[in-house]
């Protein structure tokens, strides 16, 4: 596969969650979770999708892993043994042998891991559901990935069990899980946020190492800009639902241009104390994402919004050049 | 994968069914130890042992030592006393019954009853209210809704009651009563405990990531669910026990149940032939029996509030 096909292809992607109130359960309105949102992840790059809390960026993981079932949209994935699939449809029997090319890493390594089954179990799992494999093939396939994500030797690891383990240690049986099925496709929400300072370095590298070395492509939702930075070439911003901004990672920290982006980015703090930094107001807090007003999603916050804004819907994700696209009247 | 061979397996020199057998033992003494803490679990499990001893010890003595003729807990007759019940003598340490039976012999007797007839009832009631349970919490929705009215409905019922109300209806012997009441409570409150801490365990991200795998409603149930909710199911086994005993006694107290001897028919007896208020001098008619009942429900309430302590992390002291 060329270096610039696109693996993931994802179009329009809605998911809506049902809001009912009162005794007898009545439809109040629909959270908008994740709201008509489009992006392309090239083979062998990764995506970073950042935003602050409830922005709808775990929705998106969950609903590209499958594990919601998006209520409008598609997702395609161009995969060398299954042809392009739109996961938004495929189901049963199909939908398992997608599970070998997608996986996803969760954020939290004490919870993710069942505390009553070794790390050989945890790890065996993923081949033992999908049938590859006799049992000492397993068990080497098991082996072989303990070694990689650096559980060396894997013999003193294979039958403990995760409250042996310490955080970064289990984040690694994590990773090892998601990978022993050979996918081209990983969702990581989040990984090392739970994670110390000092080990969350350490995580990252051997991610990074081995998404070349296994040819894996990552989404990377985190709310950390400096972990995107470091871990992706394509950075997307989230605001409510939508992608406020999408770009090459040093062209988006350079030169963020939707007035979200520039806010959160200025928010980044600098270690230096001299430095003055600009500090780039927005104002208020995040609406509810219950059925938002057919405008700008940021415009309650918006400084420079005006009546343009007010009267027209949210803005289209447009290519402002080199790739770098925006969502915004204003720019 | 073709490069590894099986020597290189990083040292797995051991089958892997060996490593797993371990595993267990391992994890068996560390409860144990923990379980040794509570005294009060130990005391139980002590007074359990000495019911376990009378139990075996009662085929041994009418094979060897007792005259069947004289000592067989429901038949026997003793020819040589003139007067029934006699007071506790050499030849009848807990004296005889109205009907010139052994006490002792029946006491023995009564706790093999008492005891298969507690477990049973545990593991019928344990089996019901995990299962059901894990599966009202894991597709929540009409079959749950289903499952936990109808436990409101069960929890209602006055269970003694009901059993008396059945007994007309269906011929209670010790299977048939252990199997209602097991059905009984793991209908009732257990599987709405089970259900709330499935609940809690539905929602770890370790099930999402099965999901994730491919693994179906079933594999996720089975090597998920289930498993992480043995602890507090075998904890209510212990519970379920000594209220299967409780209910065998009052039923067998009515005579309801189509039994050949157990404590509660015990005090039948006494009570039936005028000795239950008679006064002291015939105490030895209902206490034994009395006494064990009451040693056996609170032998196991003591081990299962030792073992809630062991699997339930928050009410560890310290």
């Amino acid at each position: 596969m060329g270096e610039n096909s696109t693996l993931v292809n994802v179009v329009g992607l809605e998911k809506r969650f049902p809001v009912s109130a009162g005794v007898f359960g009545r439809l109040r309105g629909h959270i908008h979770a994740v709201d008509e949102i489009s992006f392309e992840i090239p083979s062998g790059r990764s995506l970073g999708l950042v935003g602050e809390s409830g922005c709808g960026k775990t929705t998106t993981g969950k609903l590209l892993a499958r594990l919601l079932d998006p209520t409008d949209g598609h997702i395609y994935l161009n995969d060398e043994e299954l042809g392009k699939i739109d996961l938004a449809e495929i189901r049963g029997q199909e939908l398992k042998t997608f599970r070998r090319r997608v996986q996803i890493i969760f954020q939290d390594p004490y919870e993710s891991l069942n505390p009553r089954r070794t790390i050989y179990d945890t790890v065996e799992e993923p081949l033992r559901v999908q049938g590859i494999g006799g049992m000492a093939e397993r068990e080497a396939r098991v082996v072989k990935l303990l070694e990689l994500v650096g559980l060396t030797p894997a013999s003193s690891f294979l039958f403990r069990f995760p409250h042996e383990l310490s955080g970064g240690q289990r984040q690694r049986v994590a990773i090892a899980r998601a990978l022993v099925v050979n996918p081209v496709f990983v969702i990581a929400d989040e990984p090392t946020s739970m994670l110390d300072v000092s080990i969350r370095i350490g995580v990252m590298q051997l991610m990074t190492e081995l998404a070349e070395r296994l040819n894996v492509s990552y989404l990377y939702i985190t709310h950390d800009l400096a972990v995107a930075r470091y871990m992706c070439q394509e950075i997307a911003v989230m605001y409510l639902g939508k992608i406020v901004e999408q770009g090459e990672t040093e062209e988006m920290i350079r030169h963020p241009q939707h007035p979200y982006t520039r806010a959160l980015f200025s928010a980044v703090p600098v270690p230096n104390p001299r430095r003055n930094r600009i500090a780039i107001e927005i104002k208020g807090g995040v609406p509810t994402p219950i059925d938002p007003p057919q405008r700008c999603r940021f415009y309650d916050r918006c400084l420079s919004g005006d009546d343009f804004c007010l009267n027209n819907d949210h803005p289209p994700l447009d290519d402002k050049g080199a790739g770098h696209r925006v969502a915004c009247y204003k720019v | 994968m073709a490069e590894i061979t099986k020597s290189q397996l990083s040292g797995l020199t051991e089958p892997i069914w060996r490593i797993r057998l371990r595993l267990l033992r391992r994890s068996f003494i560390e409860n144990w130890r923990l379980f040794r803490e509570y005294p009060i679990g130990m005391i139980g499990l002590g007074i359990i042992a000495v019911f376990g001893l009378m139990a075996v010890a009662h085929p041994i003595l009418m094979e060897y030592v007792w005259e069947p003729r004289v000592y067989d807990p429901v038949i026997g007759y003793d020819i040589s006393i003139l007067a029934h019940p006699s007071q506790p003598s050499s030849t009848h340490i807990l004296g005889t019954d109205p009907l010139g039976r052994d006490v002792l012999s029946q006491l023995l007797y009564g706790t093999r009853f008492g005891f298969s007839l507690g477990i049973s009832a545990a593991l019928v009631s344990v089996i019901v209210s995990t299962s059901i349970g894990a599966l009202s919490a894991y597709y929540g929705g009409i079959v749950d809704v289903f499952f936990m009215r109808l436990a409101d409905v069960v929890i209602m019922l006055p269970f003694i009651a009901i059993l008396i109300v059945l007994s007309a209806l269906i011929e209670f012997n010790g299977l048939s009563l252990a199997l209602v009441y097991g059905i009984l409570v793991g209908f009732g409150g257990q599987t709405i405990v089970i259900k709330s801490q499935a609940l809690s365990i539905k929602v770890k991200p370790y099930i999402e990531a099965a999901r994730a795998a491919g693994g179906s409603d079933g594999h996720i149930i089975f090597t998920h669910l289930i498993p992480n909710l043995m602890p507090l199911s075998f904890l209510y086994m212990m519970f379920t026990v000594t209220g299967a005993v409780f209910a065998e006694a009052a039923l067998s107290f009515f005579g309801l149940l189509n039994i050949r001897m157990s404590w509660g028919i015990m005090i039948n007896t006494a009570q039936a032939a005028g000795y239950l208020l008679a006064g002291p001098e015939y105490l030895h008619l209902m206490l034994p029996a009395g006494l064990a009942i009451t040693m056996l429900c609170s032998s196991f309430y003591m081990v299962g509030r030792a073992l809630d302590e062991v699997v339930n992390p928050r009410l560890r002291q310290r």
